[in-house]
């Protein structure tokens, strides 16, 4: 029985060694195949359309009300020292360095990252990427190198938004509603914001990108491979699950090892 | 006696316990219409897959032209998969692409045709293949028999020399069947191309084939032609032919 | 969806995007184009605890310029603080500088008040008069251990 233990350990840990390896071979190759032509500008569009442009609403709505609720948090926690003057600088701060890079992000696998990894599941079952073999295409080149580069497009400006609706959120509590002076809050995020919390907020948000879509393509691209969810359109929701929830765990991961190694 | 364009020497295939294939040896000649027929589920889409290099064999040959596929280098692979078409069971046409999309995608993504060109090309096939005015339609909107049109048409596009049929009739009904066998066979022989096709009509699909090949529980059991299968005195052949199953078995 | 309207949409989203990450940069980031019009000054202090590259140089309240670098002077064991100070500003040669905090948690500056003399610094040249940072800690400790001292 020990021996049988065993045994099963060693399969799991060399599928496990395994599954990163195609995942890592995976993004290399979609990477390489960004820069070969025909550049397949088109469909790089047509991708920051569904990522970017279809996710802004969601993202200003987010924005706002993260901006807000720390506005209101602040303020209570701040009239405690006499300081709510700082409102502004805890607000910004918080936004651009944390909350804004990695609550964009979730937000958008759980919009944009789920669907991929839906329909490139169901591309996969349906034979499609098969055929794209067949006809001679690359099917990584075809499927992941538009949505990566549409991806590192798109995370950052959506982090931008995200930030600067929230400090707006932030003014509308402090300001228009606890009466916070308002020329102070503006004045406290502008001094308090220095140039290493903007590039560090950018950073996260373009290794959130690759996280976020190598994870969700990934996942599509490889449903046939899985064995734990079941095949067909099971498969396919299994997933769809799991590339959301990997997303969402690697999202949080790399934004404590970034922060750690800025700071 | 000519040498085969395909051939498969011995092949063995298996999926965990699963012994798919277990010395298949089967040859393909050029320019003919070989039929490969045999029970659901006894490895006939497996052995097509092989051929195009979708999947790859546990051990044995699969040879194109005297050369093994899977050892090709990259560059002549490249070649050697240009010449092929192949024609998917479910179709597997791209559902967010429309059908112009759909039917031009080989060439947009890998010849170096004008776009009048590749339009011209298209509007021929859709023509030739009677789906005209279906254009702009996704494949969702169109009925079973309309996409195999389509899907025939992505297939032909690039005026392969050796198209592959996986099942190209399922789910239609009697009538589109028989259309798409005579669809085959007119555009063999007006284009000229190989065909291989895995198919369980029996016995419309023998009027098309110049070759039959039978497989069962992983072997090839018979191959020849349409004539000589009719009357092999090989009991599962008969059996098969004649729709008697051995019930027992399942 | 007609191919028009995608990019349409697009270059609105891109447009936003770059309209935001710009006022990020420029505006918060304050990517302070390096005025090089400004002259230099240096200024060592026995601590500036708290002091950020950046933080404002300000006299009678009013910025004057900017703190450019702050290094350790390996000799003298002091800091080193290098001050961008705006070209029209002339500084006479006893002024003082010394490391304020704005509020009881706010940022640090660095306060020039001004002198007597009638020399006035040169770009490069050094300010003599410092005044370190005021370590509130020690404060309060000298403060307690003097009225425990007094009790004896």
């Amino acid at each position: 029985m020990i021996i049988k233990s065993v045994e099963n350990f060693g399969f799991w840990t060399t599928q496990q060694i395994e599954n990163v390896g195609r995942i890592f071979i995976f993004l290399f190759t979609g990477l390489f195949h960004i820069f070969t032509f025909p550049l397949q500008i088109f469909k790089i569009i047509e991708h920051t359309w569904f990522i970017g442009t279809k996710s802004m609403v969601v993202i200003m709505l987010t924005g706002i009300f993260t901006g807000m609720v720390l506005g209101l948090q602040g303020y209570y926690t701040l009239i405690k020292f006499g300081s709510e003057g700082m409102l502004g600088s805890a607000v910004a701060l918080t936004l651009i360095r944390e909350l804004g890079p990695v609550l964009t992000a979730i937000m958008i696998t759980a919009r944009a990252g789920s669907a991929m990894a839906a329909e490139i599941g169901v591309m996969r079952i349906s034979e499609q990427i098969d055929a794209l073999e067949t006809m001679n295409i690359n099917p990584v080149r075809f499927i992941f190198s538009p949505r990566i580069v549409a991806s590192i497009i798109s995370f950052p400006l959506l982090t931008a938004l995200f930030d600067v609706v929230g400090v707006v959120g932030g003014y509308v509590t402090g300001s228009l509603m606890l009466g916070i002076n308002g020329g102070i809050y503006i004045y406290r995020v502008n001094e308090s914001v220095v140039m290493a919390d903007i590039t560090g907020g950018f950073l996260k948000s373009l290794v959130f990108a690759i996280v976020v879509t190598t994870v969700c393509c990934s996942q599509g691209y490889f449903t046939h491979l899985q064995t734990r969810g079941g095949f067909g359109a099971k498969g396919v929701s299994f997933s769809t699950t799991t590339a959301v929830v990997n997303s969402c765990v690697m999202i949080l991961v790399f934004d404590y090892v970034i922060t750690y190694l800025l700071l | 006696m000519k040498s085969p364009l395909i051939e498969f020497i011995d092949v063995k295939k298996s999926f965990g316990s699963n012994h798919v294939m277990q010395g298949v040896n089967l040859s393909i000649y050029e320019d003919e219409t070989t039929v490969v027929i045999g029970k659901s589920g006894s490895g006939k889409s497996v052995l097509l897959k092989h051929i195009i290099g979708l999947m790859h064999h546990d051990s044995g040959k699969v040879l194109f032209k005297g050369e093994e596929i899977s050892s090709m280098p990259r560059k002549k692979r490249e070649e050697f998969k240009l010449n092929f078409s192949y024609m998917f069971q479910e179709n597997a046409l791209f559902d967010s692409m429309n059908i112009y999309e759909n039917i031009a995608l080989p060439l947009t993504e890998t010849s170096r045709f004008s776009k009048q060109e590749i339009r011209k090309k298209v509007e021929m096939r859709m023509e030739q293949l009677e789906i005209q005015g279906t254009s702009n339609k996704y494949p969702a909107q169109l009925s079973g028999g309309m996409k195999k049109r389509v899907a025939l048409a992505r297939a032909l596009i690039t005026e392969p020399s050796i198209v592959l049929f996986d099942e190209p009739t399922t789910g239609l009904d009697p009538v589109r069947k028989n259309g798409v066998h005579a669809m085959i066979k007119s555009y063999q022989q007006m284009f000229g191309f190989t065909a291989v096709i895995v198919s369980h009509e029996i016995p419309d699909i023998f009027q098309i084939a110049q070759r039959v090949a039978m497989i069962e529980k992983g072997k090839i059991i018979f191959q020849g032609s349409a004539e000589e299968i009719m009357k092999s005195d090989l009991n599962e052949v008969s059996n098969f032919i004649n729709g008697i199953g051995d019930f027992m078995e399942y | 969806m007609k191919k028009g309207m995608v990019e349409f949409y697009v270059g609105i989203f891109m447009i936003i995007g770059i309209v935001c990450s710009s006022y990020l940069i420029i505006e918060l980031g304050g990517v302070r184009v390096i005025n090089t019009n400004d002259y230099r000054l240096y200024a060592y202090f026995s601590s500036v605890a708290g002091l950020k590259k950046g933080a404002g140089v300000e006299m009678a309240g009013v910025e004057i310029g900017n703190v450019v670098s702050i290094t350790l002077d390996t000799e003298k064991l002091l800091a080193k603080v290098e001050l961008g100070i705006h070209e029209n500003i002339k500084l006479a040669e006893d002024v003082m500088a010394s490391v304020k905090t704005s509020g009881v948690i706010g940022d640090r500056y660095i306060n020039l008040s001004p002198g007597g003399s009638e020399t006035m610094l040169e770009s490069g040249e050094t300010i003599f008069n410092t005044e370190s940072a005021i370590d509130i800690e020690s404060l309060v400790s000298k403060y307690i251990f003097e009225k425990e001292e007094k009790k004896k």
